[in-house]
């Protein structure tokens, strides 16, 4: 049933990647749907992280402590793995001082 | 012809460093939620896109239908649409539809921005040279990071399963700060995903209907209000 689940993701998001590339080459036009497009990624990022990551960890204190971390640094445009790291980093520490 | 390919594997080496470590945390949650190391690498091999892998292990995890995962994947995937549509006029003429069909295949975030960057009348042999890396890099973490998942103590793998989570608000975060029509599609969907996730009338939503919802409503919302007119820099 897995395979059948990530052959499914597979061909779904081939066939986006590839209709526009082949048959569909106009570009669009339209600019309510163009600015819909542009905020997707920024929307679906944010209802797969909130409120998933709280439970994510050790507890939900860890959680808030790696996502503010991660936050600080994001702001201070740093790398996304230097984020990364640092998000873990501060959960680890986290979950050790809480315990 | 030669030179082409090792110019685009040169311009993919960056991002597959990069991919190498975005993976290692899909690799992670993967694990986490279930999938086989063997599961995690094909998903990654076969779908090369981080933001709809992460939704389908989630949407694989809860047990949901065929239909839900599917359409999780057209709403999250959607961008890729518009950056095919933008790198095949810059391809050059003599890319025929059979090498279109395989350049298709891993045109991710990065390998776009890479590709529209390097100009136009761009050719088959650069744009292989430029894919090749990377999903070999992206698929190469993926195993790392699910074998990782198996071997290291419950509290570890528990920290670093926060990493993606943590790059997603990299990503967001410092453009909504400079955008304020993106900070608004990003509180709204926030308090969207909240609702549904614990009033308990909403209980009977599954996590990825629940995700197509507020990711829909919430750009929907930006759309209407805050229309972008300028070319903005797709992500």
């Amino acid at each position: 049933m897995v395979y059948v689940s990530i052959l499914t993701m597979a061909v779904v998001t081939y066939l986006i990647r590839m209709v526009p590339l082949t048959v569909f080459r106009r570009k669009i036009e339209n600019v309510r749907v163009r600015s819909f497009l542009y905020y997707v990624p920024y929307a679906c990022l944010t209802s797969m992280t909130i409120p998933a990551v709280f439970y994510e960890t050790g507890s939900v204190a860890s959680a808030v402590v790696g996502m503010a971390v991660a936050g600080l640094l994001a702001l201070r445009n740093r790398s996304l793995v230097t984020v990364a790291a640092g998000a873990c980093a501060a959960v680890l520490v986290a979950e050790r001082l809480l315990l | 012809m030669k030179k082409e390919f090792f110019n685009g594997l040169r311009d993919g080496v960056p991002i597959a460093l990069g991919y190498l470590s975005v993976s290692f945390s899909v690799g992670i949650l993967a694990i986490a939620s279930g999938l086989t190391v063997f599961q995690g690498a094909l998903m990654s091999l076969t779908n090369v896109t981080s933001a709809g892998q992460f939704a389908g292990i989630q949407v694989i995890a809860a047990g949901g239908a065929l239909a839900e995962l599917a359409l999780t994947q057209v709403i999250i995937n959607l961008r890729y649409a518009l950056m095919s549509l933008s790198l095949s006029q810059n391809l050059s003429e003599d890319v025929t539809i059979r090498q279109r069909l395989a350049i298709a295949f891993a045109n991710t975030d990065e390998i776009f921005a890479v590709a529209m960057g390097h100009g136009k009348n761009l050719t088959f042999s650069y744009m292989m040279g430029l894919e090749s890396l990377p999903v070999l890099g992206w698929t190469a973490g993926t195993v790392l990071g699910a074998v990782a998942g198996e071997v290291l103590p419950a509290s570890v793998s528990g920290a670093l399963s926060i990493a993606l989570y943590a790059m997603f608000l990299a990503i967001v975060l410092p453009v909504a700060r400079r955008q304020r029509s993106v900070l608004l599609v990003v509180v709204l969907a926030a308090v969207f995903r909240c609702a549904l996730y614990y009033l308990p009338m909403f209980a009977g939503i599954s996590a990825g209907m629940a995700i197509i919802f507020c990711t829909v409503a919430a750009a929907f919302l930006g759309a209407w209000l805050f229309p972008v007119t300028g070319e903005e820099k797709e992500m």
